[in-house]
């Protein structure tokens, strides 16, 4: 025979427990009464619940009851004494009682073949997609160049100032920095073989061609394509992209388009603006490194470095702006009505964005080369 | 006894005054309304009283204890015994079903797991919804579900303030029929004290025991039979068409 202030006392006779509850049933208190209960052991076959010492009784207490009287019906014999006001209560959850539901899901014996006939068909739709996403934007691409009024020209230069107008600063510390290091590593070498000039060519045609474009994308698909995304899915989230489908306005018309001229606009100025700054950067080491004046430093340059390492430079831009604002919308779009998922596609923009210009840069690298450019 | 009393309330936002000067006290086992046209402030006003937004004037004293005063501790405490309604249901959007309803019972009581998992399909149950949806997530749910699955997960802590902002909005007329029936039961058996905003003319005259008129001041402070007796004109306009 036991006895608890908050719990219950156990009376045993041969062929009958009664059991007493005591004092306060409620959450705090149930842990302990729970385990003493499970460590009590019953040999006879009828059980008598007695409720007239109980204070109280909260929901969880009524659960854990209703569950443990479920638990001995099936071999008990079982008796409510003294119910009382507890009576409607206990009434009440029974009613609603549900045990934790058996685990339904069968044993998936080919779960790899699924795993890859999932991956398979998604991999299918996302390029659709993808396909329908790009054709989209062409169609509308040509529906605005040939109805100029269409363009949405205001959100567009507003898009310009908060994508490249404010990323000048960032983006001119990084290519400074970026032509000081390439500049004074460059120099360590060159200066071995008494090549010091050669310091102009290598760091105007590496910034110009490679570096810069490469670098100011870069930055731009992590500062842009990350912003074009939650912008557009949170959009999505507060369903006003399904109200502009209601009221006629063609999304792509109205978020896409702006966002990818904004890019192909900004994007090539941004990479002038590095190039001068990396450059820059580059002759003042030149200057304190070499000893080659400034003067000296850009004549060379307008005498030996051909324009088209420039134009190229730029002409890569064009490309890495298009294929930025368009990740960075497609994702947006792609957000669906949970919070997590802005995190989630905001994400993939900014992996998805980076990939593609390095990949692009690396194709026009090659076809460029190759075709002798 | 007074669970909840309100002294001299004033708020304003901007040069909008919202409420001038409430006075009035919940008593324990009511359920109450705060009703009021749009803009009148009621949200704010329960909000207020679960600490989510600050008193700017006057005093809200909730379990006999200032709101604007409480230390960390007794925040915890007093949080413990106040269970929250949102209008939209604020699920985690990041649990299911029954993560969400068991949530709190996870983190505040050393229950076992499998006694936390009975009484969050209990709740389920209880608010009428199947068991299919247990494992679903909120984004998966239609709006009337999820505020079921939010009064579940209030209800599985057993408050003993249950604050409920427009319960049945959205809900269609017998599921409102049922919230309602719900409401009045559990109120009576588990001893809630229920503080409800609300429009829909089946709770005002069916659940609540007394309710509040908000126009800025407390235009009117009785029960249903009470508020069209008046002939005050703002709450006859107020009842003009919900007969």
């Amino acid at each position: 025979m036991e006895n608890y202030h908050h719990g219950f006392k156990l009376t045993q006779t041969d062929n009958a427990i009664e059991l007493f509850l005591l004092g306060e049933w409620n959450k705090q208190s149930l842990p302990a009464i729970i385990e003493q209960l499970s460590s009590v052991s019953f040999n006879q076959n009828s059980l008598h619940i007695d409720f007239s010492q109980l204070r109280t009784c909260d929901s969880s207490a009524i659960i854990y009851l209703i569950s443990f009287i479920k638990k001995f019906e099936l071999n008990y014999k079982i008796t409510l004494n003294n119910m009382g006001k507890f009576e409607a209560l206990y009434i009440l959850y029974s009613n609603y009682y549900t045990p934790i539901p058996e685990n339904t899901i069968e044993k998936d014996y080919a779960y790899w073949l699924k795993t890859i006939g999932i991956y398979t068909v998604s991999l299918y739709i996302e390029t659709l997609r993808i396909m329908n996403f790009i054709g989209e934007v062409i169609y509308y691409l040509f529906v605005s160049v040939f109805t100029f009024k269409s363009i949405r020209l205001k959100t567009m230069l507003n898009h310009i100032e908060t994508s490249a107008v404010n990323a000048l600063f960032i983006i001119g510390v990084t290519s400074f920095l970026v032509g000081i290091v390439i500049a004074y590593q460059g120099s360590v070498q060159l200066e071995k073989f008494g090549a010091n000039i050669f310091i102009v060519e290598m760091v105007s045609i590496t910034m110009f061609r490679e570096i810069a474009p490469l670098m100011t994308a870069i930055v731009i698909a992590g500062r842009t394509a990350s912003s074009y995304t939650a912008e557009i899915g949170a959009m999505k989230i507060t369903e006003e992209i399904d109200a502009m489908k209601t009221m006629g306005f063609e999304p792509t018309l109205f978020l896409t388009l702006p966002r990818v001229f904004a890019l192909i606009i900004s994007l090539p100025l941004l990479i002038f603006f590095s190039d001068l700054v990396s450059v820059f950067a580059g002759s003042i080491v030149a200057y304190l490194d070499l000893n080659i004046t400034f003067t000296e430093f850009y004549n060379r340059m307008k005498d030996t470095v051909e324009l088209r390492h420039f134009l190229i430079g730029i002409f890569k831009g064009i490309f890495f702006g298009i294929a930025i604002a368009m990740i960075g919308c497609y994702r947006g779009f792609q957000v669906q009505n949970n919070t997590t998922s802005i995190g989630k596609y905001t994400t993939m923009s900014v992996v998805n964005a980076i990939f593609i210009v390095i990949a692009l840069n690396a194709i026009f690298s090659v076809i460029l080369t190759q075709s002798g450019l | 006894m007074e669970i909840v009393e309100v002294n001299n309330l004033s708020t304003t936002f901007g040069n909008n005054i919202i409420h001038d000067k409430l006075s009035f006290n919940v008593e324990e086992n009511e359920i109450f309304g705060i009703l009021g046209g749009s803009g009148s402030g009621k949200t704010t006003l329960i909000r207020q009283m679960v600490i989510l937004q600050e008193v700017q004037q006057g005093t809200i004293h909730v379990l006999n204890q200032n709101v604007s005063t409480l230390t960390l501790k007794q925040s915890q405490v007093f949080k413990a015994n106040v269970a929250y309604l949102f209008q939209f249901g604020a699920l985690y959007s990041f649990l299911n079903v029954i993560d969400n309803i068991s949530v709190m019972l996870k983190e505040y009581t050393h229950l076992p797991d499998d006694l936390i998992q009975t009484i969050a399909y209990t709740n389920l149950t209880m608010v009428g919804l199947p068991l299919s949806c247990a494992k679903l997530y909120p984004s998966q749910l239609s709006g009337g579900m999820k505020k079921r699955v939010a009064l579940a997960r209030a209800l599985a802590m057993q408050p003993k303030i249950l604050f409920l902002d427009e319960p049945t909005s959205g809900l269609d007329p017998s599921s409102t029929q049922s919230f309602n029936e719900l409401i009045v039961q559990l109120q009576k058996l588990l001893n809630l004290t229920v503080i409800i905003v609300t429009h829909d003319l089946n709770t005002i005259k069916n659940v609540l025991t007394r309710f509040i008129l908000l126009d800025k001041s407390i235009a009117f402070n009785g029960n249903y039979q009470e508020a069209l007796n008046s002939e005050v004109p703002f709450i006859k306009n107020f009842f003009k068409h919900k007969d």
